[in-house]
C-alpha cells in the first residue's frame, strides 16, 4: 500500500536526515567533550582524590553503621532500634529545640512574606512606572537572595548576640529576596483589566494594589510563602552550626563529640518534622491552587 | 466630571444597599474563616516570641551595632593583592565545589530518578525504596552532609564536592523522576507497538522528552549550588566561606564586605551564563517539536 519514493526523490531527503542526525551528535560530542574538560579542570582546583575516596569511601558507610549503634552505656555495641527509649534519651529537649527550630522558620518566613510584599509591587512594570524605584527594589531583592542566608546568619550573631534572633533575621532576609523576585514575577504577569478598572474608577496606588492586584495573586502569593517555609525549616535546622538557635548546635556538639547514637536520633527527628511539614504544606498547597482555580 | 460622577455614584448608595442588601451583607462564613487564620498566625507569632526570647531592646541595640558594622564596611578591601589572590583561589574553589558536586548528583540522580518514576521503574517495591531513599537524603541540609564528608575525607574541598553530590542527589532525583513521569506516553507506546521492548521504550520514548527538563534542572541547580557552596567552608569543607567566616569573627568588616561582593559577582556571573544555556537547551527542544 505504502508506496516508497523514487530513489532520486528520496536521495536528497535521505542525505539531509542524515547530516542533520551527524549534526545533532556532533553537538552532543562537543557539550560531553566541555563537560569533561571543565570537570578536569575543577576536579584539580577542587583537590578531588579518587583513590582517597576509594579507600576511605567505606567511612561514610560505616559512619551511618556507627550512628546506629550505641556508644556507650550498658547498651553498647547493640543497634539503636533495639532500645527507642534509650535512643531517644533526649526528647523532651529535642522536641522543644526541634519547636524553636520550626519558629525559627515560622517566624523567618512571616517577616520575609511581608518584606516582600512591600518591595514585589514596587519592583513590577505593570504597577510602578518610575524606573528607579523599580531599579533599586529589584537590587535589594537580589541583594538580599544571593547572599547565603548562614552568611547573614554569621554577620548577625556577631551584632545581636547569640540565639535564635539572629536566625530569624538571616531567614527573613533570604526570604525576602527569594519570594521578592516570585511576587514580582507573578504580578508581572497578572491580568491588567481590574486594575484598569480600579484606576479608571479613581483609585489611588493603594487601592489599585488592593483591589485590582492583590486578589489575583493571593493564592499563588500563598503557596510560593509555604513552599519557602518547607525550605526554610531545613536551614533552620543548620543554623545553630553558627550559634544562631535551633536543634543544629546540639546536632553539632554530637557530630564532633562523636555522640553516634545522639547524631541519628536528633537525624531522625529532623527527617521526621521535615517530611510531616513537607506533606501538611504540600496538601494545603494543592488545595489553596485547586479553590485558586475554581472560584 | 469625574468628582461629579464620583458624587453621584455615591448619592445612589443608600438607595443600592437598600434594594440589594445580599450583595453588600458581609459574608460570615468567609468572614469567620479569616479571622480563624488570622487569629492562629498571630498566636504562632506570639509563641515564637515568647520561645525565641525576641526583645525590643535586643532588637534596637543590634541594630544599632548592624549599622555601626556596616558603616565600617565601607570601602571594601581585601587588604593586600597577595590576599586577594587567595580569596580568588578560594572562589574558584567553589565554583568548582558546585560545578563537580552538581555533575555528580546529576550523574548519580538519573538512574536513582529513573527507579523512582512510576512509568520507568522496575516494580512497586523498587519504586517505594527509591522514593524513601531520595527523600530521606533530601530532608538532611548540605551543611550536615558537609560535616559527615570531612568527617571521612578530611578537611578541605573534596568534602565539599562530596556534600554538595549527596546534598543534591535527592531533590534532582525527585525533579528527574517528576520529569519522567510528565513524559507524554505515546512516543513510547509507539516504540512498544513498533517491537521495541522496555528498555528501547524508556531510551527512546521517553528520556528524549525528559532530557532537556533535566539538564535545565541540573542548571539551575548549579546556580543555587554557587551559593550553598559558598557557606559549606564554614565547617571546613573548603572555598571562600571558610575565608568568610573567619573574617567575620575577627571582625575584619572592608574584607566581609570585599568577599560577599566577590560572592555576589560570582553568583551573578553564573545566573547570566546558566540562564542563557537554559533558554539555548529549552528553546532547541521546543524548535525541534512544535514551531508554530
Amino acid at each position: 500500500m505504502l508506496r516508497p519514493l523514487p530513489a532520486l526523490l528520496l536521495a536528497p531527503l535521505v542525505q539531509r536526515y542524515a547530516a542533520t542526525v551527524a549534526g545533532r551528535r556532533r553537538r552532543f560530542y562537543r557539550i560531553l567533550a566541555g563537560l569533561a574538560l571543565a570537570a578536569l579542570v575543577s576536579s584539580w582546583v577542587a583537590e578531588v582524590d579518587l583513590p582517597l575516596l576509594w579507600r576511605k569511601g567505606d567511612g561514610f558507610f560505616s559512619y551511618f553503621d556507627r550512628i546506629f549503634t550505641f556508644d556507650s552505656g550498658d547498651m553498647r555495641g547493640r543497634r539503636v532500634f533495639s532500645d527507642p527509649v534509650e535512643w531517644f534519651w533526649g526528647l523532651k529537649k529535642w522536641l522543644l529545640l526541634l519547636l524553636d527550630t520550626l519558629l525559627i522558620a515560622y517566624l523567618g518566613t512571616l517577616l520575609g512574606t511581608l518584606g516582600a510584599l512591600g518591595l514585589c509591587f514596587a519592583a513590577a512594570r505593570n504597577l510602578t512606572p518610575a524606573s528607579w524605584i523599580r531599579i533599586a527594589a529589584k537590587r535589594i531583592l537580589e541583594f538580599c537572595r544571593t547572599v547565603p542566608e548562614v552568611v547573614f546568619a554569621l554577620i548577625f550573631v556577631i551584632a545581636f548576640g547569640l540565639g535564635p534572633l539572629p536566625g530569624v533575621l538571616a531567614l527573613a532576609l533570604h526570604s525576602m529576596g527569594a519570594l521578592g523576585k516570585q511576587f514580582g514575577e507573578t504580578v508581572e504577569n497578572i491580568d491588567p483589566k481590574p486594575i484598569e478598572g480600579v484606576a479608571a474608577s479613581g483609585g489611588n496606588w493603594v487601592q489599585i494594589v488592593m483591589f485590582g492586584a492583590l486578589p489575583q495573586v493571593l493564592s499563588v502569593f500563598v503557596s510560593n510563602c509555604l513552599l519557602r517555609f518547607e525550605i526554610n525549616v531545613r536551614s533552620a535546622s543548620v543554623m545553630g552550626f553558627v550559634g544562631a538557635g535551633g536543634i543544629g548546635q546540639t546536632l553539632l556538639e554530637a557530630i564532633r563529640k562523636f555522640y553516634y547514637a545522639d547524631v541519628s536520633a536528633i537525624l531522625a527527628l529532623i527527617l521526621a518534622t521535615v517530611m510531616a511539614i513537607d506533606s501538611l504544606s504540600g496538601w494545603l498547597r494543592r488545595r489553596l491552587l485547586d479553590a485558586g482555580r475554581t472560584s | 466630571m469625574n468628582q461629579t460622577l464620583a458624587s453621584r455614584a455615591k448619592a445612589e448608595l443608600p438607595e443600592l444597599r437598600r434594594r440589594f442588601p445580599g450583595l453588600f451583607a458581609p459574608d460570615a462564613k468567609l468572614r469567620f474563616r479569616i479571622r480563624s487564620i488570622l487569629f492562629v498566625l498571630f498566636a504562632l507569632v506570639a509563641l515564637a516570641v515568647w520561645r525565641l526570647d525576641v526583645d525590643s531592646g535586643r532588637l534596637v541595640s543590634g541594630f544599632g551595632r548592624l549599622v555601626h558594622f556596616l558603616s565600617l564596611m565601607l570601602p571594601p578591601s581585601p587588604g593586600g593583592w597577595d590576599r586577594f589572590l587567595l580569596f580568588a583561589q578560594a572562589l574558584a574553589e567553589t565554583v568548582a565545589i558546585a560545578f563537580l558536586g552538581t555533575l555528580m548528583a546529576s550523574i548519580l540522580a538519573f538512574p536513582l530518578g529513573l527507579l523512582a518514576a512510576r512509568n520507568a521503574t522496575v516494580n512497586r517495591f523498587v519504586l517505594f525504596a527509591s522514593r524513601r531513599l531520595l527523600d530521606s537524603v533530601r530532608g538532611v541540609d548540605t551543611l550536615i552532609w558537609a560535616l559527615i564528608w570531612v568527617g571521612v575525607v578530611g578537611l578541605g574541598p573534596f568534602a565539599g564536592v562530596l556534600a554538595v553530590m549527596t546534598g543534591d542527589v535527592g531533590a534532582l532525583g525527585k525533579l528527574f523522576a517528576d520529569a519522567v513521569e510528565a513524559a507524554d506516553e505515546k512516543p513510547a507506546e509507539g516504540v512498544t507497538a513498533a517491537g521495541g521492548n522496555r528498555i528501547q521504550a524508556i531510551l527512546f520514548g521517553v528520556l528524549p522528552q525528559a532530557a532537556p527538563v533535566i539538564a535545565a534542572q541540573a542548571l539551575y541547580f548549579f546556580e543555587s549550588n554557587t551559593r550553598s557552596a559558598t557557606i559549606i567552608g564554614v565547617v571546613g569543607a573548603g572555598g571562600i566561606g571558610l575565608h568568610l567566616s573567619e573574617q567575620i569573627r575577627t571582625l575584619e568588616w572592608p574584607t566581609v564586605s570585599f568577599l560577599v561582593l566577590m560572592i555576589l559577582a560570582a553568583v551573578i556571573a553564573i545566573d547570566a551564563l546558566s540562564s542563557r544555556l537554559r533558554a539555548m537547551m529549552i528553546g532547541g527542544a521546543r524548535a525541534g517539536c512544535d514551531q508554530v
